[in-house]
């Protein structure tokens, strides 16, 4: 099993009353919520968290893209990527992923990621989303063409970065007539690439395409459907003639350890609450705009629209496993009981959540990858040598 | 009561649902974002005078999508084939909403089988610095009583069940509605300059309090369209034909009537 550190980078000093105001802190919250004395603060104190992963052992540090929100202020990865790629030299540093349809030239996400693939000689690991719905709002992209342009901008970025150009890339949405990427990424054929996803058939079977066989990363969700979706990718890989090894699935999960379990859910519990009801929190309207999802999984999600907008309490997440908090060795024995159900091979790690403070986030970082993480690698890894 | 029937017409692949009533002159509605719910209350006021045609555009209801979707200038030579196959002549042309956008698209490119262009709370313009309503990010009761001016009638309308086979035909509506206009947002931004082409007696019909596409959106038009006349019908809604049939349909009838067409 290989271990991501991933990063939100939220707002955390939000004056979280917003909320008697405002319905959410995405698209509408007014940006005189947010202060740069207290935002670079936050950039940095992040950014060392990260750069703290590699020397704590993780083998991979992840970042992501969010546009007009609190929710994590990386409106831009490459910014934060670059900035790791050369204070790391050991871990693989993931995009996931780039928000690839908001763009009207996805050349420039192609560009931008081999140049971090080229200063990190090999280090990237690209990923690609199509954004939430809020975004669509804030961007002025319609919904409706969300997957149409994802599918023709990943398209795009790969034949930019495995063709030799210049050559015309004729698309309905995306039309150049000089493709001709420099620099070409620095990994052969190019940097692997991440799907980060709430679980959509349409992106698993995509996703799970013999031509593409990219790592499926099932997004902050619950234990059952983390698990339904994980398998439904390796049956959609199976179905389309390959076995998909334990390496093509990830977990994001939120993880907080603690000195004893019941320190632990003392300490995540309004921190994840935070996270959970007040930084995620949107209407559905600007979750899910017209035509995001297909009209087959907007009925199913319709359907279910009420479990999807209530509160949720740190303890109701727990049962749901979309959280593991605990002390080192129960976390560790949770993990490795959905490691034994699912077999994944990537599990990414968020430590730091909505309002969490760094002290607690270092010593959740330090506990987990101390104390848990040696253990499970030694389990998965005895299995691994086990099966060749 | 005068009688209607529901017919399908084929055009360009694509097959859709018309409904049709009355006699005398054509009168072809095109509907609004909210869809072609049904015969109503303002189409049998019409269909005393008309003889109505009242399409379900294509990417609305329950046909299938067409490839060649993608703007509202599709939909717009789509109609314009339509009265061509037809041979509709001497059209009535009537546009709710983003049909009365439909309508205008349509009237720049042709009007030799259009006798009359009457404009209902239309979208397809941008006046700078007068935002239009973002029913997109309005909740579902919201979009509701704000397509309204008497809340009696919204409470009305969300009364109604909503069956799941209508359900199912929203969500595909709007999947085309924010397809069609959801960037730019309700309008194209080329439609203005040729506006000034329309050469047939021009009706503008607005709401006094329309949420989603106030009053100086009228009167945008009323300054592009050569000798078109604004009327605005008293305290109302922007969804005039629900929320008043039969004003509306009068109004709509009258200045066709005084047009001596």
């Amino acid at each position: 099993m290989k271990f991501t550190l991933f990063h939100l980078m939220p707002y955390a000093d939000l004056d979280l009353s917003f909320t008697d105001t405002y319905p959410t802190c995405w698209t509408i919250l007014p940006n005189s919520y947010y202060d740069p004395k207290k935002g670079a603060k936050l950039y940095n104190r992040y950014l060392d968290e990260l750069e703290y992963g590699e020397e704590l052992g993780y083998d991979i540090l992840a970042v992501n893209e969010h546009h007009q929100n609190a929710y994590g202020i990386m409106p831009s990865p490459i910014v934060t990527a670059a900035a790791l790629s050369r204070r790391t030299s050991r871990a693989e540093i993931a995009i996931i992923g780039s928000a690839i349809p908001l763009r009207d030239h996805p050349l420039t996400i192609a560009e931008e990621h081999a140049m971090i693939d080229n200063i990190t000689e090999g280090r990237l690991i690209s990923g690609f989303v199509r954004g939430i719905g809020a975004e669509y709002h804030s961007w002025g992209v319609s919904p409706a063409q969300s997957h149409d342009r994802f599918h023709e901008a990943h398209d795009l970025i790969i034949q930019a970065w495995t063709r030799t150009g210049p050559f015309a890339f004729e698309g309905k949405h995306y039309h150049f007539d000089y493709v001709n990427l420099w620099p070409r990424p620095y990994r052969e054929p190019h940097p692997p690439v991440w799907i980060p996803s709430q679980g959509s058939q349409e992106t698993i079977e995509w996703a799970s395409h013999p031509d593409r066989r990219y790592m499926y990363c099932q997004t902050f969700s619950p234990w059952k459907a983390v698990k339904h979706h994980l398998n439904l990718y390796r049956e959609s890989a199976s179905r389309q003639g390959w076995e998909a090894g334990d390496d093509r699935l990830g977990w994001l999960l939120p993880i907080y350890v603690g000195e004893t379990e019941a320190e632990a859910i003392k300490e995540a519990k309004p921190h994840f609450e935070a996270f959970r009801n007040k930084f995620l929190r949107m209407p559905f309207e600007m979750l899910l705009p017209p035509g995001y999802l297909s009209l087959a999984s907007q009925q199913r999600v319709a359907a279910a629209k009420a479990q999807l907008s209530g509160d949720m309490t740190l303890e109701q997440a727990v049962d749901m496993g979309m959280i593991v908090v605990g002390d080192a060795e129960s976390v560790r024995q949770k993990i490795e009981f959905f490691w034994k159900e699912i077999r994944l091979g990537n599990l990414l790690c968020l430590h730091q959540f909505g309002t969490l403070p760094a002290d607690l986030t270092r010593a959740n970082m330090e506990r987990f990858a101390r104390e848990v993480m040696p253990k499970l690698r030694e389990v998965t890894g005895a299995a691994a040598a086990a099966a060749q | 009561m005068t009688s209607h029937r529901e017919e399908t017409v084929t055009v360009a692949g694509c097959t859709i649902r018309v409904l049709r009533g009355g006699e005398g002159p054509t009168m072809l509605y095109l509907h609004g974002a909210g869809g072609l719910a049904g015969w109503a209350p303002f189409m049998e006021r019409l269909a005393g005078s008309f003889d109505l045609w009242a399409p379900e555009h294509p990417g609305f209801g329950d046909t299938q999508d067409p490839a060649w979707l993608d703007t509202i200038h599709d939909e717009a030579y789509f109609y314009l084939s339509l009265m061509d196959r037809l041979d509709l002549r001497e059209v009535h042309l009537v546009g709710m909403s983003i049909g009365g956008w439909l309508a205008a698209e349509l009237a720049v490119r042709n009007t030799s089988r259009i006798a009359s262009l009457t404009l209902c709370g239309a979208s397809g313009l941008h006046v700078k610095g007068v935002p239009k309503g973002d029913f997109f990010m309005w909740e579902p009761e919201q979009r509701v009583r704000n397509s309204f001016h008497d809340q009696a009638v919204a409470e009305r309308v969300l009364a109604q069940p909503v069956s799941e086979q209508q359900q199912r035909v929203n969500l595909r509506n709007q999947r085309t509605v924010a397809l069609l206009a959801w960037n730019p947002r309700l309008y194209d931004p080329h439609l203005y300059k040729w506006l000034p082409r329309i050469d047939v007696p021009t009706h503008i019909v607005w709401a006094d309090d329309d949420k989603i596409l106030p009053l100086d959106y009228a009167r945008a038009y009323e300054g592009l369209i050569p000798g078109s006349t604004v009327t605005v019908i008293e305290a109302c809604g922007h969804l005039m034909h629900v929320e008043k049939p039969d004003v509306f349909a009068d109004t709509v009838a009258s200045f066709i009537a005084g047009a001596g067409s």
